[in-house]
């Protein structure tokens, strides 16, 4: 029975081998791993990236003070992109379940119709749920827009859900009964973190701050990206990753204040807007300072 | 000689419900291609979508064309050229001969054509020509669009393989097995291709698949579900079914949330014991063929645990705050953006409320029937909304009158669905119904086309199955407020209703809508007699003959009736008409029809309406005018369509 970090290296182990870089977590708070710039930002255009990594995916509004078998405010998923998507994708991807001892003569797989779609972001694909014994364990995704901009390479997005995933070998019924290593349990490394966070999300959260913040890190990003030149002869330099950084903020914020309460639902719809004028507009400045990179590579 | 065809089109998994809709519209296709074949079958699994056909021509027929050229008076020139740009010899042009003149011409043979190399060039065409109802590109931006990626392509007629290439991928004789119980790569030929795969844990056909799980749920009592068994086995490419358990402590829960997780959630049929009641058991189906060391059972049966715990903690949190608690905080959820401050759940409750008459029943439903939007289980499950509010509105103490009426009030939510049991039910959801295609047609969100996002189409169908079939007693047109649009647009939901839900012919329905249809009831009665009517031997030749009025007096634009004046009338058919037309008015057309329709036939037969007296000729079309007011109360017969 393989510990938590045991499936997390295997799972790591077995997609450097077939060539995806090995990334640490990307450290701003995001909800889902399709947000880190190792997504958002590498689907664009037409060069080819593999990379897989670990996020913490933080979800306020999810939380439930360490008391809920399955539901986390800050769960683990494992992302994997193939830009481009080869043709034995989903062999692959079956392929890494029993990599981490999965038999799958002896499993039932079912591939369920699940487009994901994430509005924020502008972004979304075609896919699956992957379902196991009637669990669903991944999501299985081939992009189609990003940023409201459709791909030149269509890229496969594989999202692992690693506490699902680890309960279900371990046969545990709650999440924090997982065996992370040797001598610790999943609640030994993280209950606090759950019951500290809901406390902080539901609780305690000055909403006015809250507000403030969310203001200063739209404002340094509208700011930025008025700042951006297309016709600079230098636009490599400017740092757009650092712009989307503070859309990334802004999105985690806004999850915060909603999961506070502070949002109705109309306000709900304007605010999401306003971040993703901000996300489309890195996406469509990325996209342009990406040119300009390969057009003076092709020139040396 | 004559040979058959296989098409398999092989992909990454297609989504169940979308799979009959691809193989009639590739049967469709593939007609259209205007190839000859004996018989052609269509069969799918998820990874594939096969045609079969029989009886196809290796080689079109040769046949001929004449081909036209320069008039017989052209110059040599023009028709030496002809003959050139054609490679014929000029002497063997002859001269045709047609209504226009005289043309040089020569006939063409045209050698027909490989049936293969016809088909190699149209498949790909073809393929991606099947509809779906949402496709995605995966080649690459600009590349071709399919329902998932296309992975492998067979295609053989005969012995040959039809050549083509689609998306990179090359036609071929090798197809493809269940992901883990099959091989990879299997060659095959048209004669045992159904059976190679069926080798390779492939069941093609699915009724065989269907029969199977059919076959191996037989000793247990599932709760008939069709439209699930066909989503499982459009799910899998080699079903087998398998049963599970759960705690009996959750049967506490109501069974409309365990069967819902069950079902929607999990894909699994619910098993009731010998009573009809919810037994503690359920069945999965598989996409392999056994579950030796009870792996998937268990799996599956720990899901159904932590999903049946989730809402049982769900239904216990929302006990603690009671819906009529719960009806400000629908102030804070949105209906329809739309409307802006009127746009809330809020606003739509009070609307709803003010429908109501006064029915202190129905009014206190309306008011709560929206507020399991507020609960834990409802947003987790939201195709349980309304039944939830009613389970805990009984939990709470309602009345049965209101928790029925909550727990109904979306109904009916499909033609075939029931509507609500009781008058109070009826009520709300013809209130909530008719707020919501008032308030959307207010903003202009309008279906048009296929386009209905709102499902008004559906909302207004249920507010007339509840008043034809239910016992409140609204006239329809009172309920749309004078809303032009909304009164066409009911006019067609109506007519919808009549005629392909309930089956009337389109014209009986038109005859009589014609003569009213604010009260659906009443319409209803009247259909039924005109569908009595329509057989007997008197019915159609009047129909002609109303038909006939209805014409005369559209000619002469006579439509206000004048005083009549019987001292004008001629005695004879004229006169006879109008005495049996006192005798009879009033009664019911039944009983007078077979008295009516002679007298009509005689007086078209023998008078003249055009009298050239203009005062006869006003009279007589007055007749006409009462005589069709009269006899139009139950429908215009003007508007049957008959055979004369």
């Amino acid at each position: 029975m393989p510990f938590f970090q045991e499936i997390i290296l295997n799972l790591k182990h077995y997609w450097a081998e077939r060539g995806c870089i090995i990334q640490e977590p990307y450290d701003v708070e995001v909800g889902a791993g399709t947000m880190v710039a190792e997504t958002f930002l590498r689907v664009l255009g037409p060069q080819p990236y593999r990379v897989a990594y670990v996020q913490p995916s933080r979800r306020p509004a999810d939380g439930r003070y360490g008391d809920n078998p399955n539901r986390l405010y800050k769960h683990s998923q494992l992302q994997v992109i193939l830009k481009p998507s080869p043709e034995d994708v989903i062999e692959q991807y079956l392929g890494s379940l029993e990599a981490i001892g999965i038999d799958l003569r002896h499993h039932d797989i079912k591939f369920e119709e699940d487009n994901w779609e994430a509005p924020t972001l502008g972004a979304w694909g075609i896919g699956w749920q992957v379902m196991l014994d009637g669990l669903e364990i991944s999501q299985f995704t081939y992009f189609q827009q990003c940023g409201g901009i459709d791909l030149d390479v269509v890229p496969a997005e594989l999202t692992y859900g690693l506490e699902r995933l680890t309960a279900f070998l371990q046969v545990k019924d709650s999440v924090y009964d997982i065996e992370w290593a040797p001598g610790f349990t999943y609640g030994d490394v993280r209950y606090l973190d759950e019951l500290q966070y809901s406390v902080y999300n539901f609780e305690m959260a000055d909403i006015p701050t809250l507000w403030k913040l969310f203001e200063l890190h739209e404002g340094e990003a509208a700011r930025l990206l008025r700042a951006y030149d297309p016709d600079a002869p230098d636009k490599m330099r400017f740092p757009l990753l650092p712009t989307y950084d503070q859309v990334l903020k802004c999105s985690n914020l806004f999850n915060t204040l909603d999961a506070r309460g502070a949002i109705s639902v109309t306000e709900r719809q304007v605010v999401m807007g306003r971040v993703r004028r901000l996300a489309v507009a890195v996406a469509a400045a990325w996209i342009d300072q990406q040119l300009a990179r390969s057009r003076a590579e092709a020139a040396q | 000689m004559s040979v058959p065809f296989l098409l398999e089109i092989g992909t990454e998994e297609i989504p169940d419900w979308m799979i009959p809709g691809a193989l009639s519209n590739l049967r469709l296709l593939f007609e259209k291609l205007e190839i000859p074949y004996e018989s052609v079958a269509l069969d799918a699994t998820p990874r594939r979508l096969v045609l079969r056909a029989e009886g196809l021509p290796e080689r079109q027929p040769d046949s001929e064309e004449r081909v036209v050229g320069p008039a017989k008076s052209a110059p040599a020139q023009a028709v030496a050229g002809f003959a050139r740009k054609h490679g014929v010899q000029p002497e063997n042009l002859v001269i045709e001969t047609t209504p226009k003149g005289q043309y040089y011409s020569f006939v063409k043979k045209i050698e027909g054509r490989w049936i293969k190399h016809i088909l190699a060039e149209r498949l790909p065409e073809l393929i991606l020509q099947i509809y779906f109802p949402k496709t995605m590109y995966w080649t690459g931006k600009g590349g071709p669009r399919f329902i998932r990626p296309i992975r492998w392509i067979v295609a053989l007629l005969g012995e040959d393989i039809v050549p083509f290439e689609l998306a990179g991928v090359r036609s071929g004789a090798i197809t493809s097995g269940h992901r883990r119980l099959g091989a990879r790569e299997i060659g095959v030929t048209i004669a045992d291709y159904e059976r190679r795969l069926g080798d390779n844990y492939v069941i093609l056909s699915a009724e065989q698949r269907r029969q199977k799980v059919a076959g191996e749920m037989a000793g247990v009592r599932v709760k008939p579900d069709p439209a699930l068994l066909e989503t499982l086995v459009y799910i899998t490419e080699f079903p087998t079914a398998i049963t599970g358990n759960f705690d009996t402590q959750f049967l506490e829960l109501p069974e409309e949330v365990l069967i819902t997780v069950m079902r929607h959630h999990q894909k699994y049929f619910s098993v009731e014991d010998a009573h009809g009641k919810l037994a503690p058991q359920f069945v999965a189906v598989m996409n392999i063929d056994a579950d030796r060391e009870g792996f998937v059972c268990r799996g599956n049966e720990r899901v159904l645990r932590a999903r049946f715990n989730d809402a049982r903690f769900f239904w216990e949190t929302d006990q603690k705050k009671k819906l009529a608690d719960r009806v400000e905080d629908l102030n804070a959820v949105t209906f329809l953006k739309d409307l802006n401050e009127r746009g809330s759940y809020g606003h739509k409750v009070a609307r709803m409320v003010s429908m109501l008459g006064g029915d202190p029943l129905a009014e206190r439903a309306a008011e709560l029937s929206k507020c399991d939007l507020t609960t834990e289980l409802v947003k987790e499950f939201t195709e349980l909304q309304g039944v939830v509010g009613g389970l805990y509105a009984r939990a709470q103490g309602e009345p049965e009158a209101v928790w029925r009426a909550i727990y109904d009030h979306y109904k009916p939510e499909s033609m075939e669905d029931s509507i609500p049991r009781n008058r109070e039910g009826q009520m709300v959801s013809i209130a909530d119904k008719i707020d919501t295609l008032r308030s959307c047609f207010r903003v202009g969100l309008v279906p048009t086309g296929s386009r209905d996002p709102y499902a008004l189409r559906r909302a207004a169908q249920g507010v007339v199955k509840i008043l034809v079939e239910g016992e409140v007693k609204i006239p329809v047109i009172e309920l749309l407020k004078n809303n032009e649009q909304l009164i066409a647009f009911f006019e067609d939901r109506v007519r919808f209703y009549f005629k392909d839900v309930r089956g009337f012919k389109y014209d009986d329905v038109n005859a009589a809508m014609a003569a009213g249809w604010s009260d659906l009831k009443d319409l209803e009665s009247r259909l039924v007699r005109i569908q009595r009517l329509r057989p007997t031997p008197d019915f159609e030749p009047l129909a002609a003959s109303f038909k006939r009025i209805r014409n005369i007096l559209e000619q002469a634009n006579f439509n206000q009736p004048i005083e009549f004046n019987p001292g004008l009338l001629e005695p004879g058919p004229e006169k006879d008409l109008y005495e049996e037309y006192l005798r009879i008015a009033g009664q019911p057309i039944e009983n007078v029809i077979s008295r009516l329709r002679p007298k009509v036939d005689l007086f078209f037969d023998k008078v003249l309406v055009n009298a050239p007296q203009p005062e006869v000729r006003q009279n007589r079309l007055m007749l006409l005018f009462e005589l069709r007011n009269e006899f139009s109360k139950v429908a215009d017969f003007s508007e049957i369509v008959t055979n004369s």
